[in-house]
């Protein structure tokens, strides 16, 4: 237990200093110690503002949605007992996408604000249920993934058409944001807007660990351990679906972070979801905020997409998990 | 008859244009949102069959109801070809696929660069005038466009800071049209503080630090755009209301044609308010 403890503190001072870091880091090349000042005893002159209205919400986003997409990739690892299982590859951020273009594109979202995260949680939804359909109880890999990519492509494709048809110039470049994801120019009124979902979404499956514990030995023996599986996959469905779809409403669909930070965190909590599923939070966190520091400090004037990042760290190792698995290792 | 020298002289670089080959095309067609506007106002009735689509928009063109009155094109090498036309007008920016399809096709293709300063815009006018063969309307333009310049207010004083800022927050330097309408309304441009030469993005939190008594926006535009939420975004808005804003006025901006004087006298209004109220 020491060693899990120690683990979640070295992890949430990791994520405490990438905050830090994601608050100095900037175009605008203020000093740390006057930006700091000015975040927390404001000043005068601009530079308070840039502080709680620009970076402030950008840092505190990464945080929220690293924080989803880690755990939304942990639990739906541990319910499919596939560690291929990833909410962006899997098309699930891609439904998400889906559905938020089509509430902004319908024009609902400029009469009702709260239809971009509800239309969002739809397409996850809807994805999600479809997925655990279509691998069957027990995920069987193939199953998985050709499910994954074909949900993935349809959404994708979707997203593209409801974009170009779009009446607006500048709709048909946003393809890029929905596909790849990025935190920039996002404001407080993206964090309220994610806030109480992704809450909910953390509050629903944060508590099935121990049901996906007694899951790893067999759903007969999870049944038999009073583990109520129906009741496991209902709650994981609206708990993935809070998460990445309030995550993908504000940011974008950022792959691979759910697959990449379980991954390495697994042997770290000895492969028990129950505890897998906290510091997969906390790893995502790490991670987003680590991709959007990145973005700022390579390419600051392009508007690099944290999707780019994400999926350089995570496309080799996928396909390195895909190779364990034909193998027959996991 | 008094200076038959004179028109003799004139005779004879008629006489040396069309030896050129370029006799006035009868049939030109116009692909570009740019060389549409100029074509419309230098054209002799019959000679402009058609016009690019996004010309027949009011908020991409000041020319829409005019432009209305002729065939829309949607840019496309075979339906311009269609129109049998004598001359196509192009951008630099035009598909170069479709310009070399028509080149293939034996249709003359001209390229008209955008303008990037206010003499840029004297250079096209009288370019667009002597491809359509109507030298003598693109002089008469031209005397048009330079009493309206003539007729500004320049500031008194120290000229006041202004930042031009768009979707994605794209801003235009001082080496752009949009610069130097900024320019000639007597404002001083920011961007040249942020390093910026024809144009570029502005980070939000730059242009804050930059501190403009003027921001200049666009109107969004129907639909929706992740691209203009920057546009909504609170620290702007903080902006905004600690400095002025003003409209960017999409069509009168974006092509390099004597309409640009609309949005300079706009602009420069802005400024006289607010030297007057200070």
């Amino acid at each position: 237990m020491t060693g899990f403890r120690g683990l979640i503190i070295g992890l949430s001072a990791l994520v405490t200093a990438l905050f830090l870091t994601s608050l100095l880091v900037g175009p605008a090349g203020l000093s740390p110690l006057r930006s700091l000042n000015a975040l927390i005893l404001g000043a005068d002159g601009p530079i308070t503002l840039v502080m709680r209205e620009i970076r402030l919400p950008r840092a505190i986003l990464g945080v929220m949605v690293g924080g989803a997409l880690g755990l939304a990739g942990a639990a739906m690892q541990g319910y499919l007992r596939n560690p291929l299982a990833e909410p962006g590859l899997l098309g699930v951020s891609g439904s998400a996408a889906l559905g938020a273009v089509l509430s902004i594109q319908t024009g609902i979202v400029a009469g009702f604000a709260l239809a971009l995260p509800l239309a969002a949680l739809g397409g996850a939804a809807l994805s999600v249920g479809l997925l655990l359909l279509l691998a069957g109880p027990r995920g069987g890999s193939l199953s998985l993934i050709l499910a994954g990519i074909a949900l993935s492509a349809l959404a994708g494709a979707l997203t593209s058409l409801v974009l170009n048809l779009s009446p607006n110039p500048f709709a048909a470049a946003e393809i890029v944001f929905w596909m790849l994801g990025s935190l920039a120019d996002r404001s407080f009124l993206h964090v309220a807007l994610a806030l109480p979902f992704m809450a909910v979404g953390a509050a629903l499956l944060l508590p099935l660990g121990r049901g996906l514990d007694t899951l790893t030995l067999g759903e007969d023996a999870a049944e038999a351990l009073g583990t109520r599986l129906g009741r496991l996959r209902l709650m994981l469905v609206a708990g993935v679906a809070a998460l990445v779809g309030a995550a993908t409403a504000v940011a974008g669909s950022v792959g691979f972070v759910g697959l990449v930070v379980p991954h390495l965190l697994r042997g770290a909590v000895g492969a028990r979801p129950s505890r897998l599923l906290p510091a997969s939070a906390l790893g995502g966190a790490a991670m987003v905020l680590a991709a959007d520091i990145a973005v700022r400090l390579l390419v600051p004037e392009r508007d690099l997409k944290l999707g780019v990042l994400t999926a350089i760290v995570g496309a080799p190792l996928f396909l390195h998990l895909v190779y364990r698995t034909r193998r027959g290792e996991l | 008859m008094r200076h038959p020298f004179l028109i003799a002289a004139c005779l004879g670089l008629a006489l040396l244009g069309a030896g050129g080959g370029q006799a006035a095309p009868e049939r030109v067609v116009s692909i570009n949102l740019c060389t549409d506007q100029l074509a419309l106002m230098l054209a002799a009735p019959g000679q402009l069959v058609s016009v690019s689509r996004l010309s027949q928009d009011a908020r991409s063109s000041p020319m829409a109801k005019l432009a209305q009155s002729l065939p829309a094109n949607s840019v496309r090498a075979e339906e311009v070809f269609l129109y049998n036309p004598d001359l196509v007008l192009a951008g630099t920016f035009t598909d170069q696929a479709t310009l070399s399809m028509l080149r293939r096709l034996g249709v003359r293709v001209e390229v008209i660069a955008p303008a990037y300063s206010l003499e840029d815009v004297r250079t096209r006018v009288t370019q667009m005038g002597s491809l359509l063969g109507r030298e003598a309307e693109a002089a008469a333009l031209l005397a048009e466009f330079d009493a309206g310049l003539a007729a500004l207010e320049q500031p008194r004083g120290e000229r006041p800071r202004a930042a031009i800022y768009a979707a994605r927050g794209y801003s235009s330097g001082p080496a752009s049209l949009s610069g130097a309408i900024l320019k000639a309304a007597g404002f001083y441009n920011v961007a040249t503080e942020a390093g910026l030469t024809v144009g570029g993005v502005i980070a939000l939190e730059r242009l804050v630090m930059l501190e403009p008594d003027l921001v200049v926006l666009p109107t969004t535009w129907p639909g929706a755009s992740r691209a203009e939420e920057v546009l909504q975004h609170r620290a702007l808005k903080e902006l905004q209301r600690r400095a002025g804003s003003a409209p960017l006025t999409d069509r009168d901006w974006i092509c390099g044609t004597p309409h640009v004087l609309r949005a300079i006298s706009g602009l420069a209004q802005a400024r006289a308010q607010s030297d007057g109220a200070e």
